[in-house]
């Protein structure tokens, strides 16, 4: 069984009380809970604060390009489909850069997981609007405030069908944990959205805002009323619903393909000897 | 039917049988059933004797039956799908975009019976990095697009550059800037293809001159791209891409494939595994995460360690850049195959061409080779050029009168690239850029003005 020490990475480069720690070793432990090896699971990342995530723990690792976590993930585990593919990225990341690719991850629901940690701000970057960032938010570049509406990526996945909607918090480690778990065990397309307060560039979204309005959805909630389910995604604001909004099982990507029902595709041996037929269709 | 009619008439006027005929209607209509069959060979007939019966005066043009051989009949977009197909090839991402979509409905096409994952992606943005994510988790991958999708896989191109991740891109050529003239040809995304992305990484640029050579040239990309662990490009263009060419045969003997994906069993008696480890070469082994027992690959768009880990310090800057790029550059040059001479071995006038205008060059080389000392010299090997100890072209160019290279745009982009590389500048340029191919008559007209 794997420990939280196999797990141990880098010594992280983040400003001191970030809320990136606590999704650093929440990640571990859930890990390290379900009893996956770190040579089991591929974490691929875009460019931003929650981009260097996986230097900082231990695992095969694909850190590519801003926004474009889905279509590396994506295709990673189409080739090897027996790995644990998650991806992570920030909120400008998932929601601004790769919006598009975010969409089509939903539309297609390959098997992986996807942790977006939202910050509300670029971090990276020192500070400019994302596209959570709230209405009127003065920042350096939207000196009148930011005049766009925020996204709100849980009713749009939900509109989309997503196979399975959550919504954690950094400040609370054991709930989010748990989380984590059930987004990794899901069979489809997970997002799982995390409040992470920047202790830099978001004076509004401190660790004291986000704690005196999150709540859990209550236990009697049921996660397969889709609709039910896009009306508390629309909660905002005095009051901000934590759990698993939403999730169904619908066929994923990977068992319509008929190529990798057998074995995963990076273990099919090749030899010329069995396509050379193809050239008599030429004739 | 009445085309089946008009065809059976076409060989009556030319006196040429029907027997070649009938079998391409049996073929045809294989799944259609037998009755289907009978009346189209029916009507073929019909039109056959009623031209035989009706037009006397055909006579003169009647030619003798050809002895019949079995030929393959390919195009430009198939010999690069099939290339691919006998490479290895199982992942392949694009996005429809003219001239480029015929290889994507290849894959498509061929997926179930050869176990490929094909996959139709958002953009070209994405398929690019699909291609880029597949081959890193232990795949071949390859992607394609003409000028304006590729614009949008710059920054993957340059990924896949730093990360040193194998990928074949087939760049099909279309007339631009913007939408241009998307279903016709043009030859000026060279300079596009060979300065694209962003950062200093090492590219292999492939030009095909006829379906045969697209065929091997992709299978060579795949070679190279996984030896070296870096993007190769097969550029074609709409013109090579639709055109169909007979062939006796393809040799397959010559078809290369080494495996250089490594699985646990590979990395025996190593400790710690390093995806970027120093080497002479620049060539680090390339394991499969997953497959590689307990070892762990880690790749990064950042500069990074050996290890594959971010950083910042400029002695693993100039380390890495060393191992990426300037190790991996000599050795790449040696495999790149000098150019074709078709003619005169010491000729006064050459013919320089690349890609696709091969076999207009290559004819017109036959025409007026009786008057003159003439050859063609041909580069499918385009980018980087290759070396001179093989076959010294460029002494053999210094040493022709006339150096005319041929080129489908504006510019003369290949005279640039030459002169670049090697300082070479050919005496004249003959350009074309209205779309269209060139044609035996329009180059032998346009050669009038220097011979």
């Amino acid at each position: 069984m794997p420990t939280s020490e196999d797990y141990k990475g880098q010594v992280p480069a983040w400003c001191p009380g970030c809320g990136n720690f606590n999704i650093l070793s929440t990640v571990k432990e859930a890990l390290v809970e379900l009893g996956i090896e770190p040579w089991e699971v591929l974490v691929v990342s875009g460019i931003g604060q929650a981009g260097k995530l996986p230097h900082y723990i231990k695992c095969h690792t694909f850190n590519g390009l801003h926004g474009r976590t889905l279509p590396v993930a994506t295709a990673a585990k189409l080739a090897n489909n027996s790995l644990h593919v998650i991806a992570v990225a920030g909120d400008g990341d998932c929601y601004g850069e790769g919006g598009n690719h975010f969409l089509h991850a939903i539309r297609r629901n390959p098997n992986i997981t996807m942790f977006v940690h939202n910050n509300q701000i670029y971090g990276l970057t020192k500070g400019q609007a994302s596209p959570t960032t709230a209405q009127r938010t003065h920042t350096k570049i939207q000196p009148y405030g930011v005049l766009a509406e925020p996204m709100n990526p849980l009713a749009l996945a939900i509109s989309q069908d997503c196979s399975f909607v959550a919504r954690g918090f950094a400040g609370d480690q054991d709930y989010l944990k748990e989380l984590m778990k059930a987004a990794i065990a899901h069979k489809g397309f997970s997002l799982l959205d995390i409040l992470q307060p920047c202790v830099t560039f978001n004076k509004i979204n401190t660790f004291k805002w986000y704690r005196d309005r999150v709540y859990k959805l209550e236990g009697e909630y049921d996660p397969s009323d889709r609709l039910k389910a896009f009306e508390r995604s629309l909660e905002w604001g005095d009051k901000i619903p934590n759990g698993i909004f939403y999730k169904n099982e619908r066929e994923t990507l990977e068992e319509g393909i008929p190529a990798i029902q057998e074995e995963p595709l990076v273990r099919q041996k090749f030899s010329i000897e069995d396509v050379k037929h193809e050239i008599e269709k030429f004739y | 039917m009445a085309n089946t009619v008009a065809t059976g008439a076409a060989l009556g006027i030319l006196d040429l049988g029907l027997e070649a005929f009938r079998n391409v209607i049996r073929k045809a209509f294989k799944d259609k059933g037998e009755e289907v069959i009978k009346d189209n060979i029916a009507c073929a007939e019909a039109g056959y004797h009623y031209a035989r019966t009706n037009c006397p005066r055909c006579e003169a043009f009647g030619i003798r039956e050809p002895e019949y051989r079995r030929l393959m009949l390919i195009d430009g977009v198939h010999a690069i799908g099939m290339g691919a197909v006998m490479s290895g090839c199982k992942f392949y991402s694009g996005y429809p975009m003219t001239p480029s979509t015929g290889i994507l409905d290849y894959m498509a096409s061929r997926a179930e019976e050869y176990n490929l994952v094909v996959e139709q992606a958002e953009d070209e943005i994405a398929a690019i990095n699909m291609a880029i994510g597949a081959s890193f988790a232990g795949v071949r991958a390859m992607t394609g697009s003409s000028g304006g999708g590729f614009a949008l896989m710059v920054e993957g191109l340059s990924l896949a550059g730093m990360t040193e991740t194998p990928i074949v891109i087939a760049e099909m050529q279309r007339p631009g800037p913007a939408t241009g003239l998307p279903t016709r040809t043009e030859q000026a995304d060279l300079l596009f293809v060979l300065y694209a992305a962003h950062g200093e990484f090492p590219r292999v640029i492939f030009e095909p001159g006829d379906p045969k050579q697209a065929f091997y040239l992709t299978n060579k990309a795949f070679e190279l791209a996984e030896k070296y662990q870096i993007p190769v490009f097969i550029q074609s263009d709409q013109y090579l891409a639709d055109t169909e060419w007979t062939y006796e045969k393809f040799d397959l003997e010559n078809i290369i494939y080494n495996d250089y994906r490594l699985r646990e069993k590979d990395l025996e008696g190593i400790e710690v595994y390093k995806r970027f480890k120093y080497s002479s070469t620049g060539i680090s082994l390339l394991a499969i995460p997953g497959e590689a027992g307990k070892h762990l690959v880690v790749a990064d768009s950042d500069e990074h360690d050996e290890e594959g880990h971010i950083i910042e310090d400029s002695e693993t800057r100039i380390k890495m850049v060393q191992k990426r790029l300037l190790n991996k550059l000599p050795l790449i040059k040696k495999e790149i195959e000098p150019p074709l001479l078709y003619g005169d071995s010491s000729p006064k006038i050459v013919l320089i061409g690349r890609g696709s205008t091969y076999g207009v060059i290559k004819e017109v080389v036959d025409t007026i080779s009786k008057d003159h000392k003439v050859a063609m010299m041909h580069f499918s090997q385009v980018y980087p050029l290759p070396e001179r100890d093989k076959f010294d072209y460029i002494e053999l160019l210094e040493k022709a009168d006339l150096t005319i290279c041929i080129e489908n745009n504006a510019t003369g982009q290949f005279a640039k690239v030459m002169k670049a590389e090697t300082g070479f500048e050919f005496s004249h340029k003959i350009l074309k850029y209205d779309g269209r191919p060139f044609t035996i008559e329009n180059l032998k007209e346009e050669l009038h003005a220097y011979i």
